[in-house]
């Protein structure tokens, strides 16, 4: 049965920290990072591979600073 | 060919515009100006030359149609009088700040507040030492007859282009009222796309094959590069004034005494210097037809040769404070005019120049 | 808690799936955190790029928490003076037909002392977009009172909370608009949400499409959260938001004239 893999890539210096992507996650996905960027924002990161690439957390993402990727795995 | 016309003021100026291939004009109705927008209307100026003839809902928002259409490097003006060229006063900040140019025709009535009808000159302070906020300087022309309200139109816009700075005309109820015979320029095309490109190439008309964005506006949140910003503003006046004082010059030579006046005031100055020249008191008139830039150095070159100046205007005396600033005291300067409408007569100004200049 | 390694097997150009619009400037938007200005921005200019009509649009930004708009949007704008976009578009678009004009505007600007450009422009069915941001407040200048103020909510100039009795009732100029003829397509969103951002965006592009039928003016209002301005984090703000900002300003079209 193919499966579906995602992948978010944040853009952490874009990134402000204001989690309204973590709600948004299907999956649960993101958290936000202890690090801090050059602003000081804890920035937003994946902490499973349980994407799905379904782009929920970019497309609410004030700053436009997730990219999504999204590959079709045939197990 | 050169076409003429018996006009009103108003209407001439209107007329004059489509001709000078005005693009818009969004304008308000009031007293003594509606005629402009009224006669635009009539001629259907859309189906004309493709100009756009809009009444907005205040005169507000008449200047940011101004603003909008000139950002689009677009042929745009608009006419009003003192209490809606008051309310456009931010608007007109905006475009200087903005460095846009258009045209605005104030016909001057009596004020303050609602005022009157009747024609004054009491909005000198606010066109030349700007109404607005900030530094800022309007090309300021003042017609004397229905001829230079038409030729001030296309005069405008060749100023306000060059220059990129708002330019203003400044009338009277009496100049937009009065009828007179008026010779018309032909008709002028209006700019074509390429030309605004050409011309303009920093106005807002989609950003076509991949050009940086192109974006008008008058805010700039780092106060040095906004002071250099004036500082820019500030050369480009001095270039204004080097290059684009206008004045004319009556009977001045063998003169005694000298009128400065504008519009209204400087025919009626006219009448009075014949009377006076009867009565043997030898009296020029020198006319301001820019009052910015001001003419500072005829009037200054005429100080060194006559006893006095009689400043006539329809006010309490505004202009007055730039002869003495031209003239630096070294002889009398003194006003008369009538305000709230009246007007006087050339035997008052007569009166006037015995009483205040030549008995003082 | 471990960084999280990212598979190179997923991260590839071919894999893409969403990225951010090269239509906004590289340029970091200035927004507070989480506020639905930054989202909005995006879908717009998504939009635009979806229709190809970047070469085509001109821009209105206002005064107010978006007034530098034009350093995030990658088309020529213009920046009205406040409250004056609709007037700036009215003669933009009157004097180019063939363009696509907006005005994005916030509370204060459109419905404090822009509502007469408002009226009029939509009076008239000028073929332009009007986006209103509705955050409820004045942002910019530090959380003012503003038009759509809600009832008891407080701001800097209403700190006991709004009083009906002295200011009024929140103003729904939306559905005021939607009584005048020269609108077509009136609706209200929020781009809290991907469900809500991906309803925006579809009547934002509809608001553009409908500037080529000539038929009147679209008016897209987008309800959103002011985080500094309400003294809530971003997603206190969005629940706020829908409890309190939705019962009195209800999603979903209000006119659609096709």
């Amino acid at each position: 049965m193919a499966k579906i893999k995602g992948e978010i890539v944040v853009d952490t210096e874009r990134c402000k920290g204001c989690e309204v992507c973590i709600p948004a996650c299907p999956v649960s996905v993101i958290v936000m990072a202890a690090g801090v960027n050059r602003k000081g924002y804890h920035y937003a990161m994946p902490s499973t591979d349980a994407c799905i690439g379904c782009a929920s957390c970019a497309i609410v993402c004030p700053d436009g600073a997730i990219t999504v990727y999204k590959k079709k795995f045939t197990e | 060919m050169k076409e003429l016309r018996l006009m009103k003021g108003n209407e001439a100026f209107a007329e004059a515009a489509i001709r000078a291939g005005a693009d818009g004009y969004f304008g308000y109705p009031i007293t003594p100006q509606s005629e402009v927008m009224e006669y635009l209307m009539a001629q259907k100026t859309e189906e004309r030359t493709g100009m756009v003839t809009l009444q907005a809902e205040s005169e507000i928002a008449a200047i940011n149609m101004v603003y909008g259409g000139a950002c689009c490097g677009k042929r745009v003006l608009t006419s009003s009088s003192s209490p809606g060229i008051s309310l456009k006063q931010e608007g007109i900040s905006y475009i200087a700040g903005a460095e846009l140019p258009c045209v605005i025709l104030n016909c001057v009535r009596g004020g303050p507040g609602l005022g009157t009808i009747q024609p004054s000159q009491s909005d000198y302070f606010q066109s030349t030492k700007g109404g607005g906020h900030g530094d800022y300087r309007l090309i300021v022309l003042a017609p004397a007859s229905v001829q230079e309200m038409a030729d001030f139109a296309s005069l405008g816009f060749d100023l306000a282009f060059k220059y990129r700075n708002p330019v203003l005309i400044l009338a009277d109820g009496a100049i937009g009222q009065v009828m007179e015979k008026v010779e018309l320029q032909p008709q002028q095309p209006r700019l074509t796309m390429d030309e605004i490109k050409k011309n303009t190439p920093w106005a807002t008309v989609g950003r076509a094959n991949g050009r940086e964005r192109n974006f008008v506006t008058s805010l700039d949140l780092d106060s040095l590069r906004m002071e250099k910003h004036n500082h820019d503003l500030q050369a480009k006046y001095r270039q204004i004034e080097e290059n684009e004082m206008r004045y004319e010059a009556l009977q001045c030579d063998d003169a005694d005494y000298i009128f400065v006046a504008y519009g209204t005031s400087s025919r009626l100055c006219q009448k009075a210097i014949q009377l006076a020249r009867e009565e043997g008191i030898k009296v020029g008139l020198l006319r301001p037809i820019t009052l910015f830039p001001f003419p500072k150095k005829p009037l200054e070159d005429l100080s060194k040769r006559v006893k006095g100046m009689l400043v006539v205007e329809l006010s309490m005396g505004q202009m007055i404070e730039d002869v003495r600033l031209s003239v630096h005291d070294k002889i009398k300067v003194e006003h008369f005019g009538r305000a709230g409408g009246m007007i006087p007569s050339p035997h008052d100004i007569v009166d006037a120049l015995k009483k205040q200049i030549i008995g003082g | 808690m471990a960084e999280f390694k990212t598979n190179p097997e997923i991260v590839k150009p071919e894999n893409l799936v969403y990225k951010r619009t090269e239509m906004l400037t590289p340029a970091t938007m200035h927004y507070c955190p989480g506020c639905g200005h930054g989202t909005t921005h995006r879908i717009i200019m998504e939009v635009i790029e979806e229709m190809g009509v970047a070469a085509d649009t001109v821009g209105i930004a206002p005064v107010g928490c978006s007034v530098l708009a034009y350093d995030y949007m990658n088309i020529d704008m213009q920046e009205a003076a406040h409250g004056r976009a609709p007037a700036l578009a009215t003669a933009v678009k009157r004097l180019m037909p063939e363009k696509f004009v907006f005005t994005y505007q916030g509370d204060g600007d459109l419905a404090a002392i822009g509502t007469a450009e408002t009226i009029h422009a939509c009076n008239r069915g000028e073929n332009i977009t009007i986006i209103f941001v509705n955050n409820g407040i004045y942002g910019m200048t530090g959380g003012q009172m503003a038009p759509t103020t809600l009832e008891n909510m407080k701001a800097s100039t209403c700190p006991y909370g709004r009083d009906i009795a002295t200011m009024g009732s929140p103003l729904k100029i939306t559905e005021l608009i939607a009584q005048l003829p020269g609108t077509m397509y009136v609706t209200r969103q929020a781009v809290h949400t991907p469900a809500a951002v991906r309803s925006t965006k579809k009547a934002i592009r509809k608001a553009f499409e409908n500037q080529k039928l000539k038929k009147g003016l679209s008016f897209v209002e987008v309800v959103s959260n002011c985080n500094s301005g309400w003294k809530m984090t971003p997603r206190q703000a969005n629940e706020w938001m829908v409890q309190n900002m939705f019962p009195y300003f209800p999603l979903g079209d209000i006119k659609v004239n096709e």
